[in-house]
């Protein structure tokens, strides 16, 4: 009873205040693609470079340990004795969050291509660059986009967590329960879920949309037991 | 369980510190000297205690449900997919979506976290289990072992890697995750942290000491779970990720 009341609470503080839940949600959105954008600008490329030069797996595996055993809290805790309340702070946190797993994907993505199709096109007269283009990336594809769902839900997911060092967003409305009750937090909860949850379902699918088709087929034909370690 | 809550107050007193912690300096040894034993050894006490917790009934719930589902054709992609929208609800939501169940307590927070060990750990026995290459399973069965003793002899140990990395993963989140605890109240090493991000000039020491017990117990028990698997399976000690 108690529980069906505190819902059925939640979904009218959703109904009555969708203009204050659409702009904290703006803001959220607006904070996890700065953080996305940079992760993806400092990770994707040198990840890709060290493993098309099968070179630095240490790196790319150190920074998946190191990335995971970073709390979020830790991370924007000591970013913003160092930057500040803010933005930007926050933006710096949720970009380290997002370096591990894309860095390690990418790596791994390209460091793993099937030798036999690199020295084929190696054989044909590529370059290494038009190696890199033409057969490692595309083959490398999937888990590019692995990476960047995982750093992506991620930085959505931890977003709500920097409104308490002034990161703004839904978690302004999850951690102010003073101002907004239960029925206010529990509500932008709800709205936090479906964000999160929306986020991976459209990276899932522009990742079946941009596949291309034989890459499907050898990833569904091949064993996949590399990927169990 | 609960001697943080029990323990008095914890807030730094930023009157009557030397001059390192009123100035609010880089780092003041002298104040974890003065606050390992009421701040931050309790904090990593309980935080050791609610990862141990949630990560133990996870486990049991993973690896009975694993082996429960191991028969069952064509579910590994399905569990993969629900397992991973699941383990996208941010923690702090469901901490507050478990508040009208449970209230702001230790129950309310080893649920969320169980929840997440579950959703990490059970993928990984399901897909450990049937590692097991085709042609060991005949020879196996050929050797007239029973399906019981197939699991118990050939599949499983062909598992143990996969699962100390769903392992691996599962306790290095949990302590992740566990700090997000101190939104609920007085919970593990994210408390010192949370109160010192609610002062108008947090304290320094207090995030920077807190924070990397946090890092240093993940990274800790990542170390012992790798020598775990090179213990219990030597053969695939290649790779550390």
């Amino acid at each position: 009873m108690i529980l069906a009341g505190a819902f059925s609470d939640a979904l009218r503080f959703i109904a009555d205040n969708p203009g204050l839940l659409a702009q904290k949600a703006l803001e959220q959105i607006e904070l996890s693609a700065a953080a996305l954008g940079i992760g993806l600008a400092v990770a994707l490329p040198l990840g890709i470079v060290l493993g098309h030069l099968h070179r630095g797996s240490s790196l790319a595996i150190g920074s998946s340990i190191v990335g995971r055993a970073l709390p979020s809290l830790v991370l924007i805790g000591v970013f913003l004795t160092v930057l500040g309340i803010g933005f930007v702070n926050n933006m710096v946190a949720l970009a380290v969050l997002a370096t591990g797993p894309i860095l390690t994907n990418s790596f791994d993505g390209v460091d793993r291509v099937d030798r036999d199709a690199v020295e084929a096109a190696r054989g044909t007269g590529m370059t290494g660059a038009q190696i890199l283009r033409r057969v490692e990336l595309p083959l490398a594809l999937p888990l590019l986009f692995t990476g960047l769902r995982v750093a992506a839900v991620t930085v959505v997911a931890t977003a709500p967590i920097a409104a308490i060092a002034g990161g703004g967003g839904l978690g302004d409305v999850i951690v102010n329960q003073a101002s907004y009750r239960l029925s206010g937090v529990i509500g932008a909860s709800i709205c936090v879920m479906i964000l999160s949850a929306g986020v991976f379902v459209l990276l899932l699918g522009v990742q079946a949309a941009v596949t291309p088709r034989g890459v499907r087929l050898s990833r569904v034909r091949s064993p996949r037991r590399k990927e169990l370690r | 369980m609960i001697r943080l809550a029990a323990g008095g107050p914890v807030i730094p007193n930023f009157g009557h510190g030397s001059a390192c912690v009123t100035g609010d300096h880089v780092f003041c040894f002298d104040w974890v000297r003065a606050h390992w034993s009421d701040t931050l050894e309790p904090a990593l006490v309980q935080h050791v205690e609610l990862t141990g917790i949630a990560v133990g009934i996870g486990f049991a719930l993973a690896f009975a449900l694993g082996l429960a589902a191991h028969r069952l054709r064509g579910i590994e992609h399905p569990v993969g997919i629900t397992a991973a929208l699941l383990y996208t609800i941010p923690s702090l939501a469901l901490f507050q979506l478990l508040v009208p169940l449970t209230g702001l307590t230790w129950t309310t927070i080893e649920i969320a976290l169980v929840g997440y060990t579950l959703v990490i750990l059970f993928p990984n026995v399901v897909a450990g289990l049937r590692a097991a290459p085709p042609d060991v399973l005949e020879a196996a069965l050929g050797m007239g072992l029973t399906r019981r003793q197939v699991l118990w002899r050939v599949e499983l140990p062909l598992a143990v890697p996969a699962i100390v990395g769903g392992l691996r993963i599962a306790v290095v989140s949990t302590i992740s995750i566990g700090t997000i605890a101190a939104f609920l109240g007085k919970y593990g090493l994210g408390y010192p942290i949370f109160l010192a991000l609610k002062e108008p000039t947090p304290f320094k020491t207090e995030i920077y000491s807190a924070g990397a017990l946090a890092v240093m117990l993940a990274l800790a028990c990542d170390a012992t779970l790798i020598l775990l698997r090179r213990l219990l399976a030597p053969w695939a000690a290649k790779r550390l990720a």
